[in-house]
């Protein structure tokens, strides 16, 4: 390292730079550039905290080395370089600068957030992903992204004011902001717990990804599955390990998802759903708690960011080439498509955990870490997920897309620098399946763990080759569900269909009730006009004004008054 | 996203088969993956594997558990159809 530059700092700089440069080489040295400086700068960078700032009471350390920084530090360079090298070839109008920029700012802030000391710190940049990453979803312009990218935002501010929340309070009893082991304690953990739930995909909050994911520009999509749900991980494993709850939560993440992703006909969505699956993997890893299981959640974190994107960019150069993501109006492009076909089926094999292909060498610390722990009960559920993962994922996304019926679509390769940050992620994803060596190298960790010895290999290949012959059997047997054009209802539902109809309804009976209120009282005021000389005489009521009379009038005209406001 | 390149002329008359286009092609994969399955459930037999959950006592348990959680997975799946499936335009359309 030269000297302590905030890794941040680099991608911000460059992002004002990308919107000023010219294009072409200028513009193309500094996306590429810059994650390889970046990266540059973190090796042999020493632990502990690089950078300190007073900030009223407060002393905030946005550059700080934790346990889990570095290795999260090097895939987000790594990320930034693969997806810049995927999205080279834009350059159609001021929109497609802005979404370049757009992702070195959120590229930034995925490392602030992993390098950042203190919560207030953690805070800023837990927003600065949230409204730097909606413009790769609103640059695909068209009402539904505006929308999904505006429901997105929403949902990640809440998240933010949730962990500044939790920050406060914790401030308050504790008098530390430093961002450290926080436990699920008092209202401030369950506060912080929430925030990074949401971003994580917790099982009920999980809906945004699902549904902005897949709105998302060709090549935003893939900046998107990299860095917001991993920083999630990130801050978990940091204020949460060996949190109980987590295992289940993460169960449950595993399984339920993919039924949805079996009868998702957008495949863009299928990953989406995908993705929940395996944040559920690390999020159990982190529930576990211990060094191995700890070391298996990041490591797939760090896998998954690999396979993933190799996933999003296969189904992004699909998308590019034939405007198309929809499983139902897809397939037979191998023809034209060769090259894609059969890097996006690297990344189908590295996410189902193959022998020699990169999930196989981080899952599998997760599954044997739940056995080590004695979680029986537990164990059956990720298997099943195992499982389940090859079925959508590893057969579904490139069967769909690439092979099953002949859709008539002929296309042509995408651009070359697609085809080369597709080639260095399925490059990667082989690379650590077969030398994982050089991944546990990096690990937080020190395990002594070897992912391969006969029975692991054997047991694994055995499940997924058994899984792929209930795909041939439900597809020879005609039971395999056809894709079809359709949405499946989920949470979603609640705030996207529930809460606006029962608002519609609720609004004019409120309206009616305030307009029958209202004209009740005017009338009554109008009697009591008519009756009043009655009362008081014909010269008014002014003349004779007892103390007690006036002040219950006060009164009926203060409640009167107060009614009215509330009513208004 | 334009349709840019997109031609569906797939049965334009110069285009050359390719190598799924033909049955036997598929049906000589599905006997080697068919022969494979065998080989794996063989290999129990013969290799001796660890047991770190009881379930894994019984002979063949990864390849009958990775049959059995695919094919439920799918079937009730389709079976969630019936109850969340809607339009595509679901969503768009008050």
């Amino acid at each position: 390292m030269w000297i302590d530059v905030p890794p941040f700092l680099p991608f911000f700089i460059g992002a004002v730079l990308v919107a000023l440069a010219p294009r072409g080489w200028a513009r193309n040295a500094l996306l590429l550039g810059i994650p390889v400086l970046g990266g540059i700068n973190l090796i042999g960078i020493q632990a502990g905290p690089h950078l300190e700032v007073e900030l009223f009471q407060y002393t905030l350390t946005p550059f700080s080395v934790g346990t889990f920084s570095l290795l999260f530090g090097y895939l987000f360079h790594l990320a930034a370089f693969i997806g810049n090298l995927f999205a080279l070839h834009l350059k159609r109008g001021d929109e497609d600068t802005l979404q370049q920029s757009a992702a070195l700012v959120y590229a930034g802030s995925a490392l602030g957030a992993v390098f950042a000391g203190d919560f207030i710190t953690l805070f800023i940049f837990w927003e600065l992903l949230a409204f730097s990453s909606v413009f790769l979803i609103w640059a695909r312009r068209g009402e539904r992204s505006v929308r999904a990218g505006f429901r997105y935002l929403v949902i990640h501010v809440l998240s933010g004011v949730l962990l500044l929340a939790g920050a406060l309070i914790r401030f308050h009893q504790t008098g530390s902001i430093t961002f450290e082991y926080v436990g699920l304690e008092g209202l401030a953990g369950w506060l912080l717990f929430i925030s990074f739930g949401i971003k994580a995909a917790f099982p009920l909050l999980h809906n945004w990804l699902t549904d902005a994911y897949p709105e998302g520009t060709a090549t935003g999509t893939v900046f998107l599955s990299a860095f917001t749900t991993k920083v999630a991980v990130f801050a978990l494993a940091v204020a949460f390990p060996g949190t109980e709850a987590l295992i289940y939560i993460g169960a449950a993440m595993t399984a339920f998802p993919i039924f949805y992703a079996v009868i998702e006909n957008d495949l863009r969505r299928v990953l989406g759903y995908s993705m929940i699956n395996q944040i559920g993997f690390m999020v159990t890893g982190i529930g576990i708690g211990t060094a191995l299981s700890l070391n298996g959640a990041v490591a797939h974190a760090f896998n998954d960011v690999l396979f993933k994107g190799l996933l999003f960019m296969g189904m992004g150069a699909v998308l590019h080439q034939t405007g198309r993501m929809n499983g139902s109006d897809l397939g037979g492009l191998y023809k034209s498509m060769p090259f894609t076909a059969a890097l996006t089926t690297v990344g189908a094999a590295s996410i189902s955990a193959f022998p020699l292909f990169s999930g196989f060498v981080s899952k599998s610390m997760v599954m044997a870490a739940l056995l080590e722990e004695g979680y029986l009960a537990v164990w059956p559920v990720l298997l099943f997920a195992s499982a389940g993962v090859f079925h959508h994922a590893g057969i579904k996304i490139p069967f769909f897309a690439f092979f099953a019926h002949d859709s008539g679509i002929r296309t042509k390769e995408p651009p070359k620098n697609m085809l080369l940050a597709m080639s260095l992620g399925a490059v990667l994803c082989i690379g650590i399946g077969t030398f994982p060596q050089f991944l546990y190298a990096i690990l937080p960790f020190e395990t002594g763990y070897w992912p391969y010895d006969v029975t692991h290999v054997l047991t694994q290949t055995q499940l997924l080759f058994f899984g792929a012959l209930a795909f041939v059997g439900l597809q020879k047997t005609g039971i395999y569900p056809p894709e079809l054009p359709s949405v499946n209802i989920d949470v979603e539902w609640s705030y996207r269909r529930l809460a606006p109809k029962a608002i519609r309804a609720i609004v004019p009976a409120i309206s009616f009730v305030n307009r029958t209120v209202r004209s009740a009282a005017v009338s009554q005021f109008n009697a009591f006009q008519r009756v009043a000389p009655r009362i008081y005489g014909t010269r008014g009521m002014a003349r004779q004004w007892p103390t007690g009379n006036m002040v219950i009038w006060v009164t009926v005209m203060l409640a009167a008054y107060l009614i009215f406001y509330f009513l208004k | 996203m334009s349709r840019r390149d997109v031609n569906r002329e797939a049965d334009a008359p110069e285009e050359r088969t390719h190598l799924w286009d033909k049955p036997e092609n598929v049906s000589r994969l599905l006997w080697v993956f068919y022969a494979l399955c065998v080989g794996l459930v063989v290999m129990d037999l013969v290799v001796h594997r660890e047991v770190h959950h009881p379930w894994e006592r019984f002979f063949g348990f990864h390849a009958f558990y990775g049959f059995v959680a695919c094919w439920t997975l799918v079937v009730v799946a389709k079976g969630m159809r019936k109850l969340l499936m809607r339009d595509e335009d679901y969503y768009d359309v008050d």
